[in-house]
């Protein structure tokens, strides 16, 4: 509403792509503090709620023909037990809850975040870093506790030549450690990226003359967005499977 | 961007929200609420992670095992019917051969049955025609016996008569003796 005025105000067309990413309070007003319910809780409570839904609330009849909202949630088991088993192998399946708790929240936040006037917690880096964290550190000290010291091989590249190998080392390193800046910015990034992308064709709306391309734009961009909203969902998730086959399994 | 973040403080003035730190345009590297999304995330992971892992995947996965044995259960049985099936078949093809053979059987017996009869009745009715035909010639023989013996009476007879007309007197035994001797002739 704030932003319509102000664009009226200026008399001109007046983008606030990024207005739609401020977290704020979700009841009343004020600053906010850690504990305070915000948009963001309300969208994130939304995701755990869509999770709870789909996958008990779906599978409560334990039908051996399933229902509509069974098939979904069986396929979503599928697909992310058949990732991890195919990518970390028999051991990794240990970790499919873990892996299933980062897919299912990031899918279930993604799409809500498509609903129109929707607050995507996604988009945002203080949650992706986090999520990207948690993997990276889960990885690193699971690397270490499994392989002891053998899990520096990973930096060891054995099959180069030996004159290359501590010049691989130093990239190998630094890759590493990139991972979750990468793992988090390319999460955030796109989702962030689409919205505003969307947003900005919303103000060119306000002129009559491109209002239908702009529609016709929004469109199609919604439908990429559909799209980018499962992709990166399963980036991520694939890209943690492969951090954890390294954990798990290190050397080349 | 300067416009950008002259039109976000305004927004958050016109809202009456103190966002200080959201001056650089992007909510997302405004620190002052990421205490705030980090808090709520870990909850919400938090939440996720129990629901599924004390609910969702045991049941999913209980399912999808149950189904799993059923169909192999299903495609078992559907085996072991075929099977069946086979042998039944089976049964029935070697009953069909063992029928013919048995009404082959009976047909060679009826037929073999049959022609005994039938070549005993034939060896009856030519020994029954042989007995008669016997029969037959021995009366014949006995009529031409008999009819050989009235031709000697009827010789005999006629020739003492022959012999009285003639006038002499014929012995009776010597008339015979010579019949019987002309007729031997």
């Amino acid at each position: 509403m704030a932003t319509e005025a102000q664009g009226e105000e200026a008399g001109g067309l007046v983008f606030h792509p990024m207005d739609q990413f401020i977290v704020e309070p979700f009841f009343g007003e004020g600053a906010v503090a850690w504990y305070t319910i915000t948009n963001a809780t309300f969208w994130m409570a939304l995701a755990v709620l869509t999770t709870f839904a789909l996958l008990v609330l779906g599978t409560s009849r334990r039908s051996i023909i399933p229902t509509r909202m069974q098939s979904v949630a069986e396929l979503a088991y599928g697909f992310v037990y058949k990732m991890v088993e195919d990518i970390c192998g028999k051991e990794g399946v240990k970790y499919f809850p873990y892996i299933m708790t980062l897919f299912m929240f990031i899918v279930t936040a993604n799409f809500l975040g498509l609903i129109p006037t929707a607050f995507s917690p996604t988009s945002h880096f203080a949650v992706t870093v986090v999520l990207a964290l948690a993997v990276f550190l889960t990885v690193t000290v699971l690397g270490f506790v499994k392989n002891g010291t053998a899990f520096l091989g990973l930096f060891w590249v054995a099959s180069a030549p030996l004159a290359l190998r501590p010049v691989l080392a130093i990239i190998e390193l630094i890759s590493y450690f990139v991972r979750p800046v990468s793992h988090s910015i390319r999460l955030a990034g796109n989702i962030m990226a689409g919205h505003a992308v969307i947003k900005v064709f919303a103000g060119f709306a306000a002129i009559a003359v491109i209002s239908p391309a702009s529609i016709v734009a929004i469109t199609a961009m919604y439908g990429l967005e559909v799209l980018v909203a499962f992709i990166q969902a399963y980036v991520f998730t694939i890209l943690a499977c492969v951090y954890l086959k390294d954990a798990l399994h290190p050397g080349h | 961007m300067a416009t950008e973040t002259n039109s976000a403080g305004l927004t958050d003035a016109a809202a009456g929200v103190d966002h200080a730190a959201s001056a650089p345009g992007m909510p997302q590297l405004d620190f002052s609420t990421w205490g705030n999304q980090i808090f709520w995330l870990v909850l919400a992971l938090l939440a996720t992670y129990f629901i599924l892992s004390r609910v969702a995947l045991p049941r999913i996965g209980a399912v999808l095992a149950e189904r799993q044995g059923t169909i192999t259960n299903d495609i078992a049985a559907a085996e072991d019917l075929k099977a069946r099936a086979i042998e039944a078949e089976a049964a029935y093809d070697k009953a069909l051969i063992d029928a013919r053979a048995e009404a082959q059987l009976i047909v060679t017996k009826a037929r073999a049955d049959i022609q005994g009869d039938l070549d005993a009745a034939i060896a009856m009715a030519d020994a029954e025609i042989a007995a008669k035909s016997a029969e037959s010639e021995k009366a014949i023989a006995d009529i031409r016996a008999s009819a050989m013996e009235n031709v000697k009476e009827v010789a005999k007879d006629t020739a003492q008569e022959i012999v009285a007309v003639l006038g002499g007197t014929a012995d009776a035994g010597t008339v015979e003796t010579a019949v019987t001797a002309r007729m031997k002739g």
